[in-house]
């Protein structure tokens, strides 16, 4: 039971406590100072209240006193910075071991995927003692996910994947909130987070009505929108080889090196021409329009699948393989050709 | 109320011949190039813009004691947050004290004639009248729910309301702001009388001086980044919806890097304000007159530094977080000295209670709160948390309506003896600010409880555990409501029947109260000579305020 008039949300995660202590420290500072210059007016007008008789005392101010009213907050400002510092990289750095979910927002819903091919919406179910990563897109406006009992919270942007990750420690059901205004229906774009024990959530996971896990579907979306007739493994290949690409360095035409993360994977399918491997034309069509946030998701999970690796840069070429113009595919065309109109669609559909 | 004995002192007479008889007539209004008028009709103006963005409060607050929601469909509560928003901000807060007592105090301060730019003055007004045509447009029309901060891409692609409507009203609005700064820059290193140093400047000189410099450095960037918005929306050139190739996040630096120091922009006049009243009601000079002077140009420069602070959550790099977060803290500092020293300030005064006084108290306690409120949000791990729920809107109420709004009144009481040349009826008016006090602390304190327990800002409707603190906020607001109706119908009663005021009623200090009241079209009979320090109180004859009815 909840009292009637809590001050604290419930603490249901790891960094909750953290969060709660740095508040109270702030708490404190704040009605410490607050009351101090209260009392001190209070004081100040009580006791040098306008009498017949008595002038003011003209001072002009005391340079000491400036120093101490300067220093003193700047020390004590610098010694909160460092703690919610502290918290912040803590807050932002996912464990290594984190389950690793999937969220899409968009007007007005939320929905999650795990990597079994298990999916929710507006409802979150995640088991207790772990850490959580939930990698989040949105399909349209900025939304923010938001959960209150774990203290936890980070916009979910349109172009990008955000992360944010928890550990829950209390079972139970929580507010999930959308934090970031997203138009008419801002306030009815709530869920709820349910905490389970960890075999409630392997029991709860099994009895999804999953139709094949997200690489699966990956694996299959890949091949009907037709991307293995150029990404494939052969050295003749006219795309980058995608085996083993998950997490390692590319090197670029324009001499960088990035890794292959989400946002990677993803913008290369959407934007092909922002970043070009070295060694490649820059021939491939754009899916903008084509591959929805859901079904991209499984691409990645399907890429990842072949293989996380870390070391030398891959699809290092020295010299670009050359391709005549007839050689230059027009996937949309060739799609066309193949299923007619339909446009594949990733596993089943919300 | 203290029983007070009406001293006998000679009857006291309107001058003969001053700013609001001088000339009648509509005409000698609208075409008038005179600095005080122009503030009355600014007055006018704004007072207008505040009455309305009122009303879309108490309408949110009405809307809220249930949690279903007691009035509106979700659609009509997003328009009215957004509109209660873009018209206090932009319409009333943004030219509150700059335009209306700046307008009509900076040229008397520094013993100036008028402004260094009289036509650019009224075209001020002209301009912001345009803008406020617009956003009167937008509400006529069916209005707009996209917040006051325009989020893209939801504004620039997916929302159907006005959208341009109102951001060109607030671009052109904007252009107004840039005039005023312009000419209170040149006004100060300008036309300052003989012997009026900077360092005898009044600090409500060096604070409108930091606004202006606000003003007219990031006003420029808030148009910009409006125009791009609308020609995403308009034209669908994509800039920052990603659908159309842009970056919905590269809109949000754009606008905060105004919204930011614009916040500045609403506080620092109100510091000014303080700083003239805590010193005339305590018969004192101020305490450490350089320090509250720079910290006010302090202001106004880390101000530029902190903007991304307001986007901790959106995907910013940590360590640019980083940055922001310690940037944002030291802005602290200088605001913090402020109240430090006006505190001082009262120490071995010799301390009077009249209304202006009463708000200036009012307003060091609540910006404490406020000031220190938003170390909760400059701390990175905790900001997470609390940002974009109730916790924000506490706190920026308490630093807009608990400071600025109450440096307003408390400033707009102590100089009505100047602009009208009456008194106000001081127990009425002592009553107002008490019950403003009262209601405002009622209305937010609860949301700062609100938001830590999770409640999300912009919620038509909100989980029934949030209920009895939504309630109390909506009972503290409607007494709020009362404490800023009877100003409004005491001081309009006071233009005709409150007592004639004298040229300085509060023997106060200052280049403004060596004029007539009202003053005279040209200010000065004839050009002052400044040979003292600024609040160089202490020298008359018995040292105290007279004691006003």
């Amino acid at each position: 039971m909840q009292p009637k008039l809590p001050l604290f949300p419930e603490q249901a995660s790891t960094v909750a406590g953290q969060v709660d202590a740095l508040y109270l420290f702030l708490v404190l500072i704040t009605t410490f100072f607050s009351l101090l210059i209260a009392l001190l007016i209070l004081f100040f007008a009580i006791k040098y209240k306008q009498t017949p008789g008595r002038k003011a005392e003209q001072i002009h101010g005391s340079t000491l006193l400036e120093i101490i009213w300067t220093v003193i907050p700047l020390g004590i400002s610098m010694f909160i910075f460092a703690w919610a510092a502290i918290i912040f990289f803590h807050q932002r750095r996912p464990p290594t071991n984190a389950l690793e979910l999937y969220g899409v927002g968009k007007q007005w819903m939320w929905k999650f995927e795990y990597s079994g091919g298990q999916r929710e919406i507006n409802s979150l179910h995640v088991p207790m003692g772990r850490p959580v990563k939930i990698s989040m897109i949105s399909q349209d406006v900025i939304h923010s996910f938001f959960v209150p009992a774990f203290r936890v919270k980070y916009d979910v942007l349109p172009n990008r994947y955000n992360t944010v990750w928890f550990e829950a420690t209390q079972p139970g059901t929580y507010h999930l909130f959308c934090s970031q205004y997203c138009g008419t229906k801002h306030s009815a774009m709530i869920g709820e987070v349910v905490v389970m024990k960890p075999e409630d959530f392997e029991a709860w996971l099994g009895s999804g009505k999953a139709e094949g896990s997200m690489a699966a579907n990956g694996e299959k979306y890949f091949q009907d929108l037709g991307c293995i007739t150029c990404h494939r493994p052969d050295s003749g290949a006219r795309g980058p080889n995608l085996q083993g690409l998950y997490g390692r360095p590319v090197r670029l035409s324009d001499g960088r090196t990035i890794i292959a993360d989400d946002n990677y994977i993803r913008e290369s399918v959407l934007d092909p021409a922002a970043k070009i491997v070295s060694g490649f034309q820059p021939i491939m069509p754009t899916f903008k329009g084509i591959v929805n946030e859901d079904g991209m998701l499984q691409l990645i999970a399907y890429i990842k699948s072949l293989g996380e690796q870390s070391g030398e840069p891959l699809n290092n070429r020295t010299s670009p393989t050359m391709l005549r113009d007839t050689e230059v595919p027009n996937i949309q065309q060739e799609m066309k050709n193949q299923g007619g109109t339909t446009q594949p669609q990733p596993g089943k559909k919300p | 109320m203290s029983t007070v004995t009406i001293p006998t002192q000679p009857q006291l007479e309107m001058p003969k011949k001053h700013y609001l008889n001088d000339n009648y007539g509509i005409r000698s209004w609208l075409l008038t190039k005179d600095h005080k008028r122009i503030a009355v009709l600014y007055l006018i103006t704004i007072t207008f813009f505040f009455l309305i963005g009122g009303v879309f409060a108490a309408l949110i607050r009405l809307h809220l004691l249930v949690p279903e929601g007691a009035l509106f469909q979700a659609d009509v509560y997003n328009k009215l947050f957004s509109l209660h928003g873009v018209n206090m901000v932009f319409f009333f807060l943004v030219p509150s004290i700059p335009a209306t007592l700046g307008n009509f105090l900076v040229p008397l301060m520094v013993g100036a004639k008028d402004l260094a730019l009289p036509k650019i003055n009224l075209a001020s007004w002209y301009i912001f009248i345009i803008g406020a045509c617009f956003s009167v447009a937008t509400m006529v029309l069916g209005g707009v729910d996209t917040g006051w901060t325009f989020y893209t891409p939801l504004s620039s692609g997916y929302l159907k309301t006005h959208v341009v409507t109102m951001a060109v009203g607030i671009i052109i609005a904007g252009f107004a702001s840039i005039f005023t700064g312009l000419n209170f820059i040149v006004t100060v290193h300008r036309m300052r009388a003989p012997g009026l140093t900077w360092g005898r400047l009044p600090l409500f000189i060096w604070s409108n001086y930091a606004t202006s410099l606000i003003m007219v450095l990031a006003t420029p960037v808030l148009a910009i980044t409006l125009i791009l918005l609308a020609v995403e929306r308009g034209f669908h050139i994509g800039i920052f919806d990603p659908k159309l190739g842009g970056d919905p996040v590269l809109f949000q630096h754009m606008f905060w890097f105004y919204s930011h120091p614009a916040v500045y922009i609403m506080i620092l006049p109100g510091m000014g304000v303080i700083s003239e009243i805590v010193t005339c009601f305590s018969r004192k000079r101020v305490f450490g007159y350089s320090f509250v002077a720079f910290s006010s140009i302090a202001i106004a420069v880390f101000g530029f530094l902190v903007w991304a602070h307001h986007m901790f959550v959106a995907g910013i790099s940590t360590y640019s977080a980083l940055v922001f977060s310690l940037m944002s803290f030291a802005v602290a500092i200088p605001s913090a000295v402020k109240v430090f020293n006006w505190t001082a300030t009262m120490y071995k005064g010799s301390v009077s209670f009249h209304t202006p006084m009463l708000y200036a108290i009012g307003f060091i306690g609540l910006f404490t709160i406020g000031g220190l409120t938003g170390l909760f949000l400059a701390a990175l791990g905790l900001d997470i948390h609390v940002h974009d729920t109730y916790f924000v809107i506490a706190h920026f109420h308490y630093v807009m309506v608990g400071g600025m709004v109450m440096a307003y009144l408390g400033g707009l009481h102590f100089w009505w003896p100047k602009l009208t040349g009456r008194m106000y009826p001081e127990g009425w008016a002592k009553l107002a600010a008490l019950i403003t006090f009262i209601g405002f602390n009622l209305t937010f304190f609860p949301q700062f409880i609100l938001g830590y327990l999770g409640m999300p800002r912009r919620y038509a409707a909100y989980p029934p555990e949030f209920q009895v603190l939504n309630v109390l906020s909506t009972a503290g607001a409607s007494i709020l409501a009362v404490g800023f109706i009877l100003p409004l119908i005491y001081l309009l009663w006071s233009m005709r029947y409150g007592e004639v005021a004298g040229p300085n009623p509060w023997q106060a200090k200052g280049l403004e109260w060596e004029t007539s009241s009202p003053p005279p079209t040209h200010n000065f009979e004839h050009t002052p000579v400044v040979t003292e320090d600024p609040y160089h109180y202490g020298e008359e004859q018995d040292g105290e305020v007279p004691v006003v009815p």
